[in-house]
């Protein structure tokens, strides 16, 4: 077995050691640091002579670890641990617990009392099963910033006592929406790359993906989790027509809309379904939207009146000044650019989004459908000035020197 | 992101094996399928009927010739297939080792590509 197959067995069984020893521990720190020390003793060991059951064998070495810590940990202190008797604790993890520990570690991974940088690094690490490397890769950070965070991560935790449990009934929802923006964070940074000379990192939302998925299955009956799963799923379906072969981007109107994935909007528009139940949050919302645009044939042909009505509600739900401008777009394609352009002028007059590229963009673009060119082109260069993603600036650019 | 395909090939005799613990065998592959679903990688999964109830339309001659009976002359018969979204070749291998599979039965994996990889054509 090399490093990619030990790998490929601690993606599977990560988020089950961590949880399972986590609860036999009562210390999440602590069950992580063991967790990683047998992964480590696998890299070394498995290449030599592979394990029947490696599963088994990372559980029992995670184990084995978790306790020689705890029983050093007792020695130092000088009194007797509770587990310092050769612990009869059998090896198997029951089945009936292990999906509320796991859920249990994507609260305790997503606890308001760490950063949000580290509550991502930590969901990626534990429940995602990744490495420090491949979450420095995904965000584009050092790996030593990685593992700082992860470690300020587990002493954070440790300090403010947070148990290994499932929110109480009351703080369960808002609880819930916390490790839904964590996802929604993890997915977003590779379908709309924050900074860097790529547009989609497919693998990072793949990340964000998968982890909704495995929400999704945990809790079922919460709706706002279908909502996430379908707006990545809807989503990561225009991935393949949303970039041109040298990787720029290319606009909703101009994508080809037969390389669509349409297996992935099926999933996304079956997900959608199971978000409606009880009338949509915001990201249901978010993926009704999706939703809209997926199941139309051209742009033309979109149903922007429902798309306009379905930003209105989410404005009320969710209100940003990034829904605001969204909306706009959306009024522009059913009314016309007049009345969207007085809309945009009212988030700028109440800076609404100072200093984002994504107001003098719309702004520039409809500028230019009202003939009023200069300002267009003055509007776009702005826009260009002020992003941060250069495939998305060359675009501007582009746009900006066609208006002459 | 890559797909895989987990194809089941049985053999008379590990179909045998399979039909002579059937119900048990369902629960274990329904708890593995479960394992999938919350691990966030199973797409889709079905098993297929008995080869000998199946049919065969052979596009040899100029007009499509259609047969009953099982495909062909081979000793393994596809019986049915999971389709994983995975981080790798890797795990698809490692779930597919998973798989309550019977004895001497194979998997054959093998990679769905893209749609982004999919060869395009010039109009």
């Amino acid at each position: 077995m090399g490093t990619a197959d030990v790998e490929a067995v601690w993606r599977i069984e990560s988020a089950r050691i961590v949880a399972a020893l986590t609860r036999f521990t009562g210390d999440f720190g602590l069950a992580e640091d063991a967790a990683q020390e047998a992964v480590a003793e696998a890299l070394v060991s498995w290449p030599l002579a592979s394990p029947a059951n490696p599963a088994g064998w990372l559980m029992a070495t995670a184990r084995r670890r978790a306790i020689d810590a705890i029983r050093r940990r007792a020695a130092l202190q000088d009194r007797y641990a509770l587990l310092a008797a050769d612990p009869a604790v059998d090896e198997e993890i029951d089945p009936d617990k292990i999906d509320d520990d796991v859920l249990a570690l994507m609260f305790v991974s997503c606890h308001p009392v760490l950063s949000p940088e580290t509550r991502v690094a930590l969901t990626l690490r534990v429940v995602g099963g990744l490495s420090s490397k491949e979450i420095a890769r995904a965000f584009l950070v050092p790996v030593p910033t990685v593992q700082a965070r992860i470690t300020r991560g587990k002493k954070t935790i440790a300090a403010a006592g947070v148990p290994f449990e499932l929110p109480a009934a009351g703080e369960r929802r808002e609880r819930l929406g916390g490790v839904l923006s964590v996802i929604y964070v993890i997915f977003t940074e590779g379908s709309t790359a924050t900074s860097g000379d790529r547009l989609l990192r497919p693998d990072v939302a793949y990340e964000g993906i998968r982890l909704a998925r495995t929400l999704a299955a945990l809790q079922p009956d919460e709706p706002e989790v279908h909502g996430l799963l379908a707006l990545c799923e809807l989503t990561a379906a225009r991935f393949p027509a949303r970039t041109g072969p040298d990787g720029s981007p290319i606009l909703l109107e101009d994508q080809d809309r037969r390389l669509w994935d349409f297996s992935a909007i099926r999933r996304g528009l079956a997900e959608l379904a199971k978000a409606s139940t009880r009338g949509l949050g915001p990201y249901g919302l978010q993926a009704a939207i999706a939703a809209a645009h997926a199941s139309a044939p051209s742009v033309e042909a979109t149903d922007w009146d429902r798309i306009v009505v379905l930003y209105e509600a989410l404005g009320r739900v969710a209100p940003s000044p990034v829904v605001e401008l969204n909306r706009a777009v959306a009024v522009a394609m059913a009314s016309g650019p007049a009345q969207a352009l007085a809309m945009v002028d009212e988030l700028i007059a109440l800076d609404r989004l100072p200093g984002s590229h994504l107001v003098p963009t719309v702004r520039g673009e409809l500028l230019a459908r009202l003939g009023r060119r200069p300002e267009a082109r003055a509007e776009l260069e702005l826009a260009a000035r002020l992003c941060a993603n250069q495939r998305e600036r060359s675009v501007l650019l582009r746009k900006a020197a066609a208006l002459g | 992101m890559p797909k895989y395909l987990l194809i089941m090939r049985g053999t008379d005799e590990s179909n045998a094996a399979l039909m002579a613990n059937i119900d048990e065998m369902m629960a274990t592959t329904r708890q593995f399928i479960e394992e999938m679903v919350k691990a966030g990688v199973l797409l889709a999964a079905e098993g297929l009927d008995d080869p000998g109830q199946g049919v065969v339309v052979d596009f040899s001659g100029e007009a499509p010739v259609v047969t009953d009976g099982p495909y062909g002359e081979t000793k393994e018969l596809f019986g049915g297939f999971f389709l994983l979204d995975v981080a790798s070749k890797q795990e698809a291998v490692e779930w597919a080792k998973r798989v309550p599979a019977a004895p001497g039965s194979k998997i054959e994996v093998r990679r769905v590509p893209g749609d982004d990889e999919m060869p395009q054509v010039d109009e």
